[in-house]
Formats: structure tokens, sequence, C-alpha cells
């Protein structure tokens, strides 16, 4: 094997997957996945995913976890929608959304780092809690915000470039260079890998854990809530359970793309192609003449293998190295 | 003229109602190779995590070549910053991350926005391990540290310590749980950084390793310095002798 092929082994395989899914819909329904159609609905959503697990993946390198970011969409999604209905102000709506993002992930932040609760506990607590809050402060009620359609904010977010391409393919493609810069090439994401591989060395080689799991929980925040207005922009509209669709969908893209639970290990890549493959399994699944009934059941199946694989390919890997260091089969 | 390249004084800690370190008075010069020795419990390991920057100095003063050190904003960066690196007996490592980036954690070539240069670390790290000779390390530098053994990890985190040019080496108990071969190693490569002129602070609880290659062994028990002796006075035996009764003072 290529170095190459030996480095990138967990992304290149997840691509694989993808591409045999593909291969496979095309063949079982070639009426759908050979038109243009399926597609652009594909990039309509599929990247909304894909960025709340960029994020997500970062955490889970570091061994956290976050179960509360679908709240998060929903108050983003919440605070931009009010106060563009009260301002018609498309940059203090999207200021306000991200501030609120921000503030959920420290408040995450501040639950782990601070009062020591391990990060899936708090987080459950701090989904009701937001979820909670969101639908107090909505009242309960869905928001219309169809004049959203003529602002700027709409076109440059959302809007459909030469008429077809969403723009938020381009946003969550520009998110992914900007984070893989942070994880692969930054001080920030070197902290990250070896916080979650062991967070006590970390510690005691001066590596600043506490604020490096802060700033990922805002990050994550942040992003989700920007997911929020995302949503509420493609939609002109927020309902108060926008974000609760995201939960399982974006667990499976990160641990599909072979981020272990661990920590220490993971790419932003096979996070990517691991939101393609949950992107695309759905429409795949209803377009073969599947009943709807099938969408879990293939999901399970679709997870439960990418993860074998990704075990086997490891511990095949590990055989590799103790080859190359001490010449033992 | 020795020189003094760290030196404690009036140094006093407490966690909560325990009173752990009561008043130490400590020093150590270049090219020095001391050994701290004590029961379990008898401070030395929240002494060294002191000067490693790992808990606060809350009392006392702290000297490093020379210059009073700020103890309230004494950090482990800060401590790197001035020459003293720490190798602990967990090895500070990360299992999956390989071995040359390894060397760098915590501590990285950078740009002032924070971007690392890993094509030029990488470089470093394969001329410094090559220069160790250290096989097993040496051999695969992008290896995960999961495939060393343990006198290979304690290698990597000596190895760091000069990488950075440390003035003062940490070692706390770098031979526990090792094979004779691998501790044979390892105490080879403290007498290397003795020979560029680094000092070491060794926290060990075997007398053979400690004689070896210690040049003065400082004796502590609940919390306080009880005994120094230097080598040069002293038979291994007659070490192990005044050892029991020091700890034994008091009991």
């Amino acid at each position: 094997m290529n170095t190459f092929m030996l480095r990138h082994r967990v992304p290149v395989l997840t691509a694989f997957i993808l591409v045999a899914l593909w291969g496979v819909f095309t063949v079982s329904s070639p009426d759908t996945f050979l038109h243009g159609r399926i597609y652009i609905s594909f990039m309509s959503t599929i990247p909304f995913t894909a960025m709340l697990a960029f994020a997500l993946t970062l955490l889970i390198i570091a061994r956290e976890i976050d179960m509360s970011f679908p709240a998060v969409v929903a108050l983003g999604g919440f605070v931009f929608s009010a106060i563009f209905q009260a301002t018609q102000s498309p940059l203090l709506a999207l200021g306000g959304a991200i501030t609120a993002g921000l503030v959920c992930g420290i408040l995450n932040g501040i639950l782990v780092v601070y009062f020591r609760i391990p990060s899936i506990i708090a987080t459950i607590g701090t989904q009701f809690f937001l979820g909670g809050l969101t639908t107090v402060l909505a009242d309960g009620l869905a928001l219309s915000i169809p004049q959203v359609r003529d602002s700027w904010i709409h076109t440059l977010m959302v809007g459909r470039i030469a008429e077809v391409v969403p723009a938020q393919v381009l946003w969550a493609l520009l998110m992914v260079f900007l984070l893989w810069l942070l994880l692969s090439h930054h001080v920030f994401g070197d902290n990250v890998n070896f916080i979650g591989d062991n967070p006590t060395a970390a510690r005691m080689m001066g590596v600043p854990v506490e604020r490096t799991r802060l700033l990922l929980f805002m990050l994550m925040g942040a992003m989700s809530a920007l997911v929020g207005v995302f949503v509420s922009l493609e939609m002109s509209s927020w309902w108060p359970n926008q974000g609760q669709g995201y939960m399982l969908l974006v667990f499976a893209s990160v641990f599909i793309g072979g981020t272990s639970v661990l920590g220490g290990r993971g790419t932003l890549m096979g996070t990517l192609f691991g939101a393609c493959i949950i992107g695309i399994l759905e429409a795949g699944i209803i377009s073969a003449g599947l009943a709807g009934f099938w969408t879990r059941l293939i999901y399970g199946v679709t997870i439960l293998v990418s993860l074998m694989i990704h075990s086997m390919l490891l511990k095949q890997h590990m055989g590799s190295w103790r080859r190359l260091l001490f010449n033992k089969v | 003229m020795t020189e003094r390249v760290l030196e404690l004084t009036g140094l006093n800690k407490w966690f909560g109602p325990v009173h752990a370190l009561k008043d130490i008075h400590f020093s150590l010069n270049r090219g020095e190779v001391c050994a701290l020795l004590g029961d379990n419990g008898a401070g030395k390991s929240t002494l060294i995590k002191l000067i490693a920057g790992a808990e606060q100095i809350e009392d006392g003063q702290l000297l490093i070549g020379g210059e009073k050190v700020p103890t309230h904003r004494y950090s482990v960066q800060q401590a790197r910053q001035l020459g003293i690196e720490t190798v602990y007996q967990s090895g500070s490592l990360g299992e999956q991350q390989s071995v040359w980036r390894n060397l760098f954690l915590g501590r990285h070539f950078r740009n002032r926005l924070g971007f690392i240069d890993y094509k030029e670390e990488r470089r470093q790290a394969a001329q410094l391990l090559k220069a160790l000779d250290f096989r097993g390390v040496g051999a695969n530098i992008d290896a995960p540290v999961s495939s060393l053994s343990g006198g290979e990890r304690q290698g990597l985190a000596i190895g760091r310590a000069m990488l950075f040019d440390a003035r003062v080496v940490i070692l706390d108990e770098p031979t526990t749980a090792l094979s004779v071969g691998e501790v044979e190693k390892v105490l080879c490569f403290i007498e290397t950084l003795k020979s560029q002129g680094r000092a070491c602070l060794l926290i060990t609880h075997n007398m053979n390793d400690a004689y070896r290659v210690a040049d003065r062994f400082v004796v502590m028990d609940r919390g306080s310095i009880v005994a120094e002796y230097r080598k040069s006075q002293m038979t291994q035996s007659s070490l192990q002798l005044a050892l029991l009764d020091a700890v034994g003072r008091g009991a």
C-alpha cells in the first residue's frame, strides 16, 4: 500500500462506500439517480447535516460529545427569525443567532470544564433546557418569514448559483476547508488531537486543555445556530422542533466517517463522505421502491457495516506497523 | 565554580489542611544528577510538579538560572520556555499520535497565526532520533507511540528534553516497570543528558539506578528534606542504610 492510501485510509474507504452505495442505487433506480434533479435536492439538504457533523467531529476527536446541538439549531433559527421579523435587519438577526449559539456553547463548556460534568450528561441536560427555553420564548408557535426571500442574506446563504447549485454547498465546503486548516495545520487542531488521545499527557506538557474544550463547545454552538439560520432561510420559516431531525443523522455521519468515539482519531473528509452517505440513503431506499419503513433498517445496516470495516482496517493497520517495526508477522 | 541552574527557597505547599511540603530549600547545579529519594507520600512528586509548573507555587521562591521567577504566573508552558522539561512516569505521550509529533507536543514551531510547520518539525525529529541512535524510536518516526516499548517511550520523552535544549530535566521514576535492558538504555540517556551539561532531577525507588547515575541524593520524608548525601561520601550499602535511617526518623 502506498503512503497516501495508508495515511488517508479512513476517508478513502468512506468515499469508496459512498461510491459503492451510489452504484447500487443507480443500478436499482436509474431513473432517479441518472437525472440532475435528485442531486440538486441532495445539495440543498446534505450541507446542513455536514456542517453540524464537521463541528461535532472536532468535539469527538477531543473525546467530548454534544447532545444539545439540535436544541441549539432550533434556538439559533428562532433568534434569527424573531429578530428578522421584528427589525427586518438580516445582519442583526444573523449576529443575534450566532451570539445565542456561542452562549449555548459557553454554557456547555462551563458545565464540562468547570463543573466537571461528563459532556454526554451535561449536554443532555442543556438539550432539555435550551429546547424548553426556545419553546417558552416562541410560545410554542412557528414563525413565518416570507419577506426574507427578498433579502440579500437569502441569496448569499441559500440562493441558487446560476439558478441551479444551492449556495449552502459552497458554505459547507468553505467550512470543511477552514476546519481542516484548523485541525491539520494549526496548533489548536494539534491540541484537539492530543487532548482526545491522552488528556493527562496534554495537560502535563502545557497544552491549554480547558480552554481548548471550551472553544470546541463554542464552535459547536455557533455552528449549530448558524445551521438553524440556514434552515430557517431555506424554508423561510421556523418551527419549534426544527433541529430534532438532525441528531441521529449527524452522529451517524461522524461515525460512518471513521471518527473514533474513543478520541484522538478522526478526519473531516471522512465526515464529509459520511454525511453524503447518510444524505443519499433515504432517497435511494425510497426510489428503489422500498417502503419508508425500510429506511431506518438500512440506515442501521450501513452504520454497522461501516463501523465494522473501520475497526477491521484499524487492526490490520496496527499489524502492519508491528511488521514494519519489529519484522514480526 | 559550579553554575546554579535551579534554586528553591522557603517552599511550602498545602493541599487543604495537609501540609504537603514544609519549608523546602533545594538547588541544582549544571551537569549534576540529583536523585530524590523517600517513601510514597514523602512529597517527591509534589515537589517536581511545582518545579514543572504543573502545580501552583503559593509560598516560596523559585530561581531559574539565577533569576527570580514570578511564581503566581508560573505554568508548564513557562517552565518549558525557561528550559525545564519533565519526563513523567506514565510517559506523557499521545498513544495514537506518531513518534515525531509527540516530540513537539505542547510546543510547536509555529508562525504568528499559530500554524504549525510540520515539515520542519518532522525533519528535526528525524535528525534528533537518528542522533539518539535509539533503534526502536529511530526506526520509524511515523509509527504511533502505541507501538513502542516502555524504554523507547522514556527515550522519546527524554529526546523531547534534548530537542528543546532543556537546562533542567526532571525524571519521575523513569525506570519503573522496565526490563533490565531497557533500564540500561534509560540510564545511558540520563548519562548523556549529564554529559551535555544538563541538570537532572531524578525520582526513583530503585537504589541501584540512583546510585549508578546520581551525584547527589536528597532524602525526603513527610514533606521535608531530611538528609542529603554526596556520592563521594557513600558506598551504595551505606546509602541504603542512611536512607532507612532517615525515613525512619521520628517514627
